[in-house]
């Protein structure tokens, strides 16, 4: 399942040793020379009938004698910046000159790491308290050495630089120098290591270079696709076009005569439910070279049974859950008494809201590479969770976890479609099927069509004003098949979860509130997709409150700020009946729904785009806040729409709050290419289905946006704060669409009801 | 299967081939050349951006056999040191975030800036609509290739 709720990590304390020699085995590339320091972050002390066994690190932090500091990144790295990002933290701590800085990446192994699915944009969230105490204990044990040979307090030393300084007498030691003495010291306890003041940092805090630019810039980075070993063949795969669907038979004679194929495998899917880590069923074609494979795929001869969702037409069940919105739904929150507030209404405004599928498009398309041999199998994928393709590639082959290495590559493009490890398991089968290392290769056709797919939903709002102009009720009923109908037909409601995503955590300070969610089958593979249910919830939600704001004759700012009312903290829990607000997996008292911080954010994004400005013919702002993965957002778009009603985006404004801001550069990157992907939901990309099957295939029938439809300058405002780090992945794509669509109207005099905007419907 | 002999980047190769696979294969399975990405197969995402005798060309649909005499550069051959004001400038503005498509961006640009030295937006937006970026590095790039274009 999605990974919005996580391990509850962040209330363990870190704990930081010396890796024993059972552990140096395991560390391979990791020098076994100098300070070496284990740093365990998420797993107890696993008590077994009283006995306490052993507990490994997560990540190991390692300074030679030669004075490099190597630090494992644990995390996968798919262009947020997190191989760059963590290391810093641990760096920074330590004092170490970033130039002497290895950063080495880990496998996948949930005993060792922890776990390690990169999304749900909490990286630096959950690792960056850990990380620094990483450095800190460094740090202390080198001062330690340090001190030892000068005869000198401890206090009146510090690190810089790599370097060991007391400033008094000037004398300085490099740290290559010290680790073998500091290797011989008692790691101190956690309580007893001082973490350095905010002021002393030189890295978190401010902009740093990614670690693999140069690699990329000259093409030597290494994604998945760019992994290879000997003998390596190739294998497309033409799987089902109807989800759920089999092969009755296939005829592969003209497939084998294709110069370069080789063989060709019948590939059994999972069926329905399709599973997030399970082939579709398919026909694989095994060929010396990807074109040769190519061609081999277009060669077969396959019938189909394609089962129960050959009927299947997304416009037609769109339109069926839009009606369903008309009924009385499932309560999944309720504040007051709606129909209490119906009675007293002055004006009551209904509007619907329609969004569609959404398929990822990363540019590199899912690949794997597998090699089985000795009862073993190694993996080379871009895989944003490698502990889930571990397993699950264990349980394909039927060979023990331990049996199976799953090497991180980079990923070019994740978006959360890289965190379902089917075409690796795809990759795995494949390889102990045909006796030779096989990497699977998608084409952008079977990308597009075989995607997980960010669901299609219909929402309909029913806002109430009263007689003082106060909004009075807000009634939201939102369906649209669930991500966890992937693993389990009988899910056919969103989960709380889902619902936490912009839904149920609706922040207005309306007195009386009713949210009902209705039954909705899935009938394609559902996943997360970049801020998943924020992306629908926030744009029919956004879109109501510039309503709310016309109906109440208020500047859209001005009335956001009124019906958030004063500066509260919400739970919202005790407000849904039998659920639970999930608050993207934390605590709500360590990371409280704090309506200050959103008004903050509003107050500056107003200031910032020169809010309530004239604008000339054409031009206008539209604006929408909006929490996401607890960073607090507020977004300002301008656009300019000509008389062909041509869109274009000169401007974009965000203000955010993510807490302490670690690598401000990327956290700038994030939300500058978020807000270019939340344009190409709002203005291009749609996925619909018809006879069962997708019916785009690649990026001119899928599109998403080029350089001259981009939005132009985007300007990012993050708000200085010492809160707690939070994530900035995903938290620029909701606020973006309906400040766009808001902006359309004000342009146009039109309102934006489905997505992708259509001007000319 | 037929034998061609290809220049790419100032050197000379021998591969056997189908006289209808793609250069973009031929770069990256046979000779191992894997700067040049794969990402739609159609021409329609520029990934796979390499230089046929110094225009922008997406390898994907270009069939081995239509190559013949031409000059081909690839993200290997544009500089030596991996130093063209371009690959600078990209650095300098840390363009990339994944960094898959960048390869296929930097020879659009680098095409780009032999014919028009220094462009406008607009003409920036024009040569490099070919190329998709799904991080939306956009605005980086122009930057970028403004701060080359001003080093030239």
């Amino acid at each position: 399942m999605k990974s919005i709720t996580h391990p509850e990590k962040t209330k363990e304390n870190t704990r930081i040793y010396k890796p024993g020699r059972r552990d140096f085995l395991k560390l391979g590339s990791l020098a076994a020379t100098g300070l070496v320091l284990g740093v365990n972050f998420s797993c107890k002390d696993r008590k077994k009938g009283g006995e306490v066994t052993t507990f490994t690190a997560n990540v190991y932090l390692s300074i030679t004698s030669e004075g490099k500091v190597i630090i494992t990144a644990h995390r996968s790295e798919m262009g947020q910046g997190v191989r760059t990002s963590l290391p810093m933290i641990v760096a920074d701590e330590l004092g170490a000159d970033w130039e002497k800085v290895e950063i080495v990446q880990a496998q996948g192994d949930e005993e060792k790491y922890g776990n390690q699915n990169t999304d749900g944009s909490f990286s630096v969230r959950m690792f960056y308290k850990p990380m620094r105490e990483a450095g800190a204990t460094a740090r202390l044990l080198l001062i330690r050495a340090a001190t030892q040979q000068w005869g000198v307090p401890e206090g009146e030393c510090s690190t810089d630089n790599g370097k060991v300084v007391h400033k008094t007498s000037g004398k300085e030691l490099g740290f290559g120098e010290l680790v073998e003495a500091a290797a011989s010291l008692a790691v101190p306890e956690i309580e007893e290591v001082p973490l350095k003041d905010p002021s002393e940092f030189k890295m978190i805090g401010k902009g740093m270079p990614i670690v693999d630019l140069q690699d990329i810039v000259t093409g030597n980075a290494v994604y998945g696709m760019d992994a290879v070993v000997p003998d390596m063949k190739i294998a497309v795969i033409q799987r089902c076009p109807v989800v759920g669907g089999t092969v009755k038979s296939v005829n592969d004679e003209a497939a084998l005569a294709v110069d370069g194929v080789l063989q060709v495998i019948t590939l059994k899917g999972a069926g329905i439910p399709p599973q997030l880590n399970k082939p579709l069923s398919g026909v694989a074609v095994i060929a010396e070279n990807t074109w040769a494979a190519i061609q081999g795929k277009k060669a077969l001869d396959i019938e189909w049974d394609l089962g129960p969702n050959a009927g299947y037409d997304s416009e037609k069940q769109q339109q069926e859950l839009l009606e369903s919105t008309k009924n009385k739904g499932t309560v999944r929150r309720e504040r007051g008494d709606f129909d209490q507030a119906l009675r007293g209404a002055s004006k009551t405004i209904e509007r619907t809201y329609l969004a569609p599928y959404f398929a990822h498009g990363t540019i590199e398309p899912p690949n794997a590479l597998a090699r089985v041999q000795e009862g073993k199998c190694e993996i080379w994928a871009p895989t944003q969770h490698p502990q889930f393709a571990r397993n699950s590639v264990a349980e394909a082959l039927g060979m023990d976890v331990g049996n199976v290495a799953v090497n991180v590559t980079l990923i070019g493009g994740g978006f959360g479609r890289k965190s379902k490890p089917d075409f690796i398991v795809e990759a795995a089968l494949l390889a102990q099927k045909s006796g030779h290392p096989v990497r699977v290769q998608w084409t952008r056709e079977d990308d597009i069509q075989h995607d997980f797919y960010h669901a299609l939903s219909a929402q309909r709002i029913k806002a109430v004003i009263d007689k003082d102009n106060k909004v009075a009720g807000w009634n939201h009923h939102t369906t649209f098949p669930s991500i966890g109908a992937t693993s389990n037909a009988e899910a056919i409601q969103p989960s709380d979860g889902e619902l936490g995503l912009g839904c149920v955590d609706f922040p207005y300070d309306v007195p009386d509130i009713r949210i009902e969610t209705h039954d909705a089958k899935a009938h394609l593979r559902i996943g997360w997709l970049r801020s998943v249910s924020n992306i629908h919830h926030a744009f029919a939600i956004g879109g109501m409150l510039d309503e709310i704001a016309e109906a109440r004759k208020m500047d859209p700012v001005a009335n956001a700020l009124d019906m958030l009312g004063a500066d509260r903290n919400i739970t919202f829990t005790e407000e849904m009946p039998g659920g639970k607000y999930e608050n993207y997996g934390e605590p709500i008292e360590n990371y409280s729904w704090e309506t200050g911080r959103l008004r903050q954010v509003i107050e500056r994004v107003a200031k910032n785009s020169g809010w309530g400005k004239e604008m000339p013919e054409g031009y206008a702002l539209g604006f929408t806040a909006h929490r996401s993965f607890l960073t607090y957002v507020a977004c300002v778009v301008e656009v300019a729409v000509d008389d062909k009603n041509r869109i274009t985006i000169p401007n974009v404004y965000y203000s955010l709050d993510c807490g302490l801001a670690v690598n401000t550069d990327r956290i700038r990157s994030q939300f500058e290419g978020g807000s270019q992907f939340a344009a190409s939901l709002a203005l291009n990309s749609e996925i619909t289905v018809k006879d069962g099957q997708v019916q785009q295939d690649n990026f001119d029938t899928y599109r998403i946006v080029r350089m001259p439809q981009s939005p132009q300058k985007i300007h990012v405002d993050i708000v200085e704060s010492d809160a707690k780090p939070t994530g900035v992945g995903e938290p620029p794509v909701p606020p973006f669409i309906p400040a766009l669509c808001n902006a359309v109207y004000k342009a146009t005099g039109k309102r934006i009801y489905k997505l992708p905007i259509d001007l000319k419907a | 299967m037929a034998q061609y002999t290809i220049r790419i980047n100032g050197k000379e190769h021998q591969v056997d081939a189908t006289p209808d696979m793609p250069l973009l294969w031929v770069l990256r399975d046979i000779l191992g050349m894997r700067g040049t990405k794969f990402g739609c197969g159609k021409a329609l995402c520029g990934a796979c951006t390499v230089h046929f005798d110094g225009v922008a060309t997406r390898s994907c649909s270009l069939p081995v056999s239509a190559v013949q005499s031409s000059e081909i550069t690839t993200i290997e051959g544009l500089s030596e040191n991996g130093d063209h004001p371009l690959q600078q400038a990209w650095t300098e503005h840390v363009v990339p975030q994944c960094g898959y498509c960048q390869t296929g961006q930097i020879m659009s640009a680098a095409a780009l800036l032999r014919e028009n030295p220094s462009p406008t937006d607009e003409e920036i937006d024009n040569a490099m609509q070919g190329n998709l970026c799904r991080c939306g590095t956009y605005n980086r790039i122009k930057a970028a290739i403004h701060t080359a274009a001003d080093k030239k």
